[in-house]
């Protein structure tokens, strides 16, 4: 911001002035003006969201939240809750080696036709709308292979929107080693395996890691993908046999919850669909808002 | 030539993923091929979307058992997935300009960063958290407040009459919250490229007696327009993909080309999640199929956009790097 600048904006229109030059230091207010209010527009809105989700869904909280699930079984979230836990871990374990792992090879050894044509492939996955790889889910795994309507068809629908975003988080990270640490690792005599997870990996350790939460925030937050492959349901894990239960039945998640109960007529149905944006709004921001903060903070 | 296991291992992770894309693409064209058939190109330029009679015993059209008088057209989610986008687009692109310029050239850099992450966390909201906040606030704004107001002194106008009738939901709504949603991409690719623009340019500017607001209007955005215009291409592709946040406000219209803003609509997007139930109830899954094919559809012409958006951003990477 030059200080010059400033002035000539600043200056009081003196009356010696032109009407030309009144008229542009006169229009050029009205530009700042509109887009200060435009800067208002943008973000008006978003703090809006925060507000109204956080008043709402504050009102709404109450202990049963946690321990009962949603009507007609309860009137809480326990069931929603431990649905988008069990989904975005299963997600997690499937998308963090492999997006990882085509992080290193992109970072590594990427430098070619074949990596550049595996980036924008990458690219084009990232640019599909989740509801179509929803319905290629639903086709292929939900019907096609027979795995139902349950989490695992619901997890790897969330693990292919993910991958891209780890892929790209992980090579960006690993690109800022620098050379001669790889270099100094291979004078040592180290393997390629001893220096990627020795020394490469361990220097982006933080970058990975906030791909990764960033990834976690996105599986917690999609709705669209997993309305076809993890199907809902108003019923707790059975603890009795816990994996039959995660590998087989129908699993409620809190986006749903959001989406089906605000549609509701009563009172009650809304209050829970605002309990459940509220706490999925809280793990969303907390992640994205904590994970800025400690880029800058470097 | 070597083989070196751990290099082929972490090229085959890095494999899955072009694999995934072209399982996407080659499932959904093998399972949509019969409704691809039975369609045939009458399918983008149908308006009538009709499932049949699922109870009746099917019949053979065109060599392939489908529901009797079923009939597959698209063209209204067509229009409904272009309207609002454009809409969106519309409403999205001054604002993004005006605070991506606000954010570069009149906040103090120590407030900057606050601000500019304030933008960013929008696109980070959950899109079914923006359908939430349309339901309880965004809908009956327009319902009660902003239709009947645009109906009343905008209503000479065809497009904008009848925001006095149905409640809020539709077209107007559904655009409003796209722009809402597309608006981050295009501030913030466009604050990049401002704050990259080199500072003899900005200066040989001043130099020649131009007020701040005109240094940057008329000798800073001409620099970066390809560059915006790229940011415009890729949040294009963001809103046509949207699926949840246009369902819940959108009013779900079906089977009639909207006729004002306030119209009920559907897009492709939000048209894939509400029918799929009744789609089931289809014995010769010939509505399952052309589910299918629509979401063939989408992905074709998000794939387009985001290919044109990718073209127009890797060329505009110069412009800030000229010297």
């Amino acid at each position: 911001m030059s200080a010059s600048a400033s002035n000539a904006v600043a200056r009081p229109v003196k009356p010696g002035r032109t009407t030309q030059e009144l008229r542009r230091v006169i229009s050029s207010k009205i530009g700042w003006i509109a887009c200060g209010v435009a800067l208002v527009l943008v973000i008006g809105p978003l703090l809006d969201i925060v507000w109204v989700v956080a008043y709402n869904g504050a009102a709404a909280f109450s202990p049963k939240l946690f321990t009962t699930s949603t009507p007609p079984a309860g009137v809480g979230l326990l069931n929603a809750i431990e649905g988008t836990a069990v989904i975005s871990i299963m997600a997690m374990a499937i998308a963090v080696p492999i997006g990882v792992g085509a992080g290193i090879y992109l970072s590594e050894y990427g430098n070619n036709k074949l990596g550049n044509s595996i980036r924008f492939l990458s690219d084009v996955l990232t640019g599909t709308p989740s509801i179509v790889l929803g319905y290629f889910s639903y086709i292929v795994l939900v019907g096609g292979l027979g795995w139902g309507l349950a989490a695992p068809a619901g997890a790897v629908t969330i693990a292919i929107l993910i991958v891209p975003y780890l892929a790209r988080i992980t090579e960006l990270a690993l690109r800022q080693v620098p050379v001669a640490m790889r270099e100094a690792g291979f004078a040592l005599g180290a393997t390629e395996p001893t220096v990627v997870f020795k020394i490469i990996l361990p220097g982006a350790a933080s970058g990975v890691m906030t791909g990764a939460l960033l990834a976690l925030a996105i599986s917690v937050g999609e709705t669209a993908p997993l309305i076809y492959t993890a199907g809902f349901s108003s019923y707790p894990l059975d603890l009795a046999h816990p994996v039959h239960s995660i590998l087989h039945s129908q699993i409620g998640y809190l986006t749903y919850v959001i989406w089906s109960f605000i549609e509701q007529p009563d009172a009650a149905s809304h209050a829970l669909a605002f309990a459940a944006a509220f706490l999925v709004m809280l793990f969303v921001l907390a992640i994205n808002i904590g994970v800025r903060l400690a880029v800058k903070r470097k | 030539m070597q083989i070196k296991p751990f290099r082929l291992t972490l090229l085959a992770l890095s494999l899955l993923i072009p694999a995934a894309l072209c399982a996407v693409i080659l499932f959904l064209l093998i399972f949509s091929a019969q409704a691809i058939g039975f369609n045939g190109f009458g399918f983008v330029t149908r308006i009538i979307w009709d499932l049949g009679d699922l109870y009746g015993d099917p019949v053979t059209v065109r060599g392939v058992l489908v529901p009797a008088g079923a009939n597959y057209g698209i063209l209204v989610f067509i229009v409904g997935t272009l309207l609002s986008s454009a809409i969106a687009i519309l409403i999205a692109v001054p604002l993004s300009v005006g605070a991506a310029i606000f954010l570069s050239e009149a906040v103090p850099s120590k407030i900057r960063p606050v601000l500019s992450m304030l933008v960013e966390l929008v696109a980070v909201v959950p899109s079914v958290v923006f359908g939430l906040w349309g339901i309880a606030v965004l809908v009956p704004f327009i319902g009660t407040m902003l239709g009947p107001v645009m109906s009343k002194y905008l209503g000479f106008i065809p497009f904008f009459a009848g925001g006095d009738s149905g409640g809020g939901y539709g077209l107007l709504a559904a655009s409003v919250v796209l722009a809402l949603m597309i608006t981050p991409i295009i501030a913030t690719t466009l604050l990049d490229a401002l704050l990259q623009v080199p500072k003899e340019n900005r200066e040989s500017a001043f130099a020649l007696g131009a007020t701040h607001f005109e240094v940057v209007s008329k000798a800073m955005m001409p620099m970066v327009r390809t560059t915006l215009i790229g940011g415009i291409v890729l949040a294009l592709g963001r809103a046509l993909g949207e699926t949840m946040a246009v369902l819940m406000v959108s009013g779900g219209g079906l089977n009639i080309l909207p006729h004002s803003i306030f119209s009920p609509i559907s897009t492709i997007a939000s048209f894939i999640v509400s029918p799929l139930d009744s789609a089931e109830g289809d014995p010769t899954n010939m509505a399952v199929r052309s589910l299918a094919e629509i979401a063939l559809v989408l992905f074709i012409i998000t794939l387009l956009t985001n290919a044109a958006a990718k073209l127009l951003t890797s060329g505009g990477l110069h412009v800030g790097k000229r010297k």
